[in-house]
């Protein structure tokens, strides 16, 4: 999928014209399109409507409208502000270095090398494991105490060096980021790597025969072939940086003291553990707003990157 | 060229292959330490776990035994949270192939009234993610006592906008010849999308049904939003509560979080040339 293909006019060649095809197709549509209007257009409206009331459930008081109450309120509420402020840091570091080592990955995994499939798969393998069962593991290689990473720590250092990982404000959010990296780049990797191999190959043959150099090669060649993808792989990790739920909510619960909250987990402790809807739909509103405006900023300066 | 020039080519090419290899194992490592120690930790006592946990001991499946396996499974219910799982998975995955792609498919070949609109509205969705609008749906589904059900877990995750645009993509950039023939002889809408179309976007289902298996199989906020109740709890969710909850037995942890991943690593190695071959031709990029 790429912006260019939602931007063409997209005129399929189609087999079927007139009433019958008109029947046909909203047969073939109905069933998506009624699961996609009760479980994601209505939800997403009731989300709006909500953010604009006093919705709480088991509430004595009766639902009334209170204006940007709720919108007012978060953003004058230190908790929200830091999780948001954790995800934007979060966003700002894990997309590029996060594609910027998928690129090097896609690139390592396509050189024509007897056994390269089993390090494909081995560099996948955290992906199909899932955020749950990733933390889990780090949770234990990260322990203060007896964890591997301050046991390679220590002996690297001559046991002057030892950090509390995960237990510590200051390096919390920065184990969260390394635990997400580790535990999705396979997956960027694999989509720049399908783009890869859709380079010609007799491209470089050329490029060699003119004497270009590895570095040339990567700049006038793999960098704009890849142009599309590229595109598709940032905005795609952007929003899932923006959906850091799992590896939070698994190992931090968003501690110590707020330091790897994040939007969603707050959207689910006001909404779910203190049912305070209303609050919990103006998140889920920013929360999409943010999104939005950080996906077109960085098409944006993805774009004004090419003139 | 010099015979000097060429030698030397040979031997940057030379000097570029050992350090591929070199990157190769390097990275290697930093990705299979992990999974190893997820593999032999599984087997050895908890106390062992995290005593050996900061050298070489780590890798080391010292006292191995498969104590770890039989705690979990009896005392977390473990074959509960997989069932439920695969049937969530399951049903997810396979009504979703069919219901997006029929969608994708109407999208890409027929013409109607509406269908610009349509279009806009799927990439529109795709953008909203599941999460944001997660609350109101759990509150529709409370409204329908459909909360601690399979049902509640599964109808929501149905129909994917992303999913749709997929199969609609590669739907539009399949020929359409073989379709027109059959629809000549006297084929069907219904007949030409399940003969022909379908058996030659095998690349577009492979991709989809991969990567709907592996974000059902890992999903964590719905159910644990959804369920209080270990009759339909699914094996995320499990494991965060065996993680949490004492007595805690980092080995039982392990054998735990490896029996939730054998099912998708199986199901992964055995598709993996087909998955990376698929993404490439599936337009996902």
């Amino acid at each position: 999928m790429t912006t260019h293909d939602l931007t063409r006019a997209v005129r399929p060649r189609p087999i079927r014209t007139g009433g019958g095809a008109a029947l046909a197709a909203w047969l073939f549509n109905a069933p998506a399109l009624v699961l996609l209007l009760i479980f994601l257009a209505v939800p997403f409206g009731l989300a709006i409507f909500f953010s604009f009331t006093n919705f709480r459930l088991g509430s004595p008081l009766p639902l009334r409208f209170v204006g940007v109450e709720n919108y007012t309120s978060l953003f004058s509420d230190a908790e929200f502000l830091q999780a948001f402020a954790n995800n934007v840091i979060f966003a700002v570091v894990v997309v590029p270095v996060q594609c910027a080592l998928a690129l090097g990955l896609a690139i390592l995994v396509n050189q024509k090398i007897r056994g390269i499939a089993f390090f494909r798969a081995l560099f996948f393998m955290p992906v199909v494991l899932g955020g749950a069962v990733v933390s889990t593991i780090w949770f234990i290689l990260m322990d203060p105490s007896y964890g591997l990473l301050n046991g390679l720590l220590r002996a690297a250092t001559f046991g002057q060096l030892h950090l509390r990982w995960l237990q510590d404000p200051n390096t919390a959010l920065a184990s969260i980021i390394v635990i997400c990296i580790w535990g999705s780049v396979g997956f960027q990797m694999v989509i720049l790597l399908a783009g890869l191999q859709d380079i010609p190959s007799d491209l470089y043959e050329a490029a060699q025969l003119d004497g270009a150099g590895t570095w040339a090669q990567f700049r006038s060649i793999t960098l704009p072939g890849l142009r599309n993808t590229i595109v598709f792989v940032v905005t795609m990790t952007t929003i899932f940086a923006f959906r850091l739920f799992d590896q939070v909510f698994v190992l931090t619960h968003g501690g110590p003291l707020g330091s790897t909250n994040t939007m969603l987990l707050e959207l689910v402790k006001v909404g779910y553990d203190q049912q305070l809807i209303g609050r919990a739909c103006a998140i889920a509103v920013v929360f999409f707003l943010a999104v939005v405006a950080f996906t077109l900023l960085q098409r944006r300066v993805i774009k004004e990157d090419e003139s | 060229m010099t015979v000097i020039a060429r030698s030397s080519r040979r031997a940057r090419a030379r000097r570029a292959r050992v350090g591929t290899w070199v990157l190769l194992i390097l990275i290697g490592i930093v990705f299979a330490a992990p999974l190893l120690f997820l593999i032999v930790g599984a087997f050895k006592p908890g106390t062992l776990v995290l005593t050996e946990a900061s050298s070489w001991r780590a890798f080391w499946p010292s006292h191995a035994s498969l104590n770890n396996f039989a705690t979990a499974i009896t005392r977390s219910q473990l074959f509960t949270l997989l069932l439920n799982t695969i049937i969530v998975t399951g049903t997810i995955v396979l009504s979703g192939l069919v219901i997006n792609s029929l969608i994708g498919y109407a999208l890409a070949r027929f013409r109607f009234r509406g269908r610009r609109f349509l279009l806009l509205l799927i990439v529109a969705l795709a953008v909203v993610p599941f999460q944001a609008i997660a609350i109101p749906t759990l509150l529709e589904m409370s409204q329908w006592g459909l909360r601690n059900t399979y049902p509640g877990l599964i109808l929501p995750m149905i129909a994917n906008a992303f999913y749709i645009y997929l199969f609609y993509s590669f739907f539009l950039a399949m020929p359409v010849e073989l379709e027109e023939a059959a629809r000549v002889d006297g084929a069907g809408p219904l007949r030409v999308f399940r003969s022909i179309a379908v058996p030659l976007a095998g690349p577009a289902f492979a991709t989809v049904a991969i990567l709907s298996f592996m974000s059902s199989w890992g999903e964590l906020l719905w159910p644990s939003l959804m369920t209080d109740d270990i009759t339909v709890r699914t094996i995320q969710l499990g494991i965060s509560v065996i993680r949490s909850s004492p007595p805690i037995n980092q080995g039982v942890v392990l054998a735990s979080v490896l029996l939730a991943a054998l099912p998708v690593m199986v199901v992964f190695i055995v598709l993996q040339r087909r998955f990376i071959e698929s993404a490439a031709r599936s337009g996902i990029k």
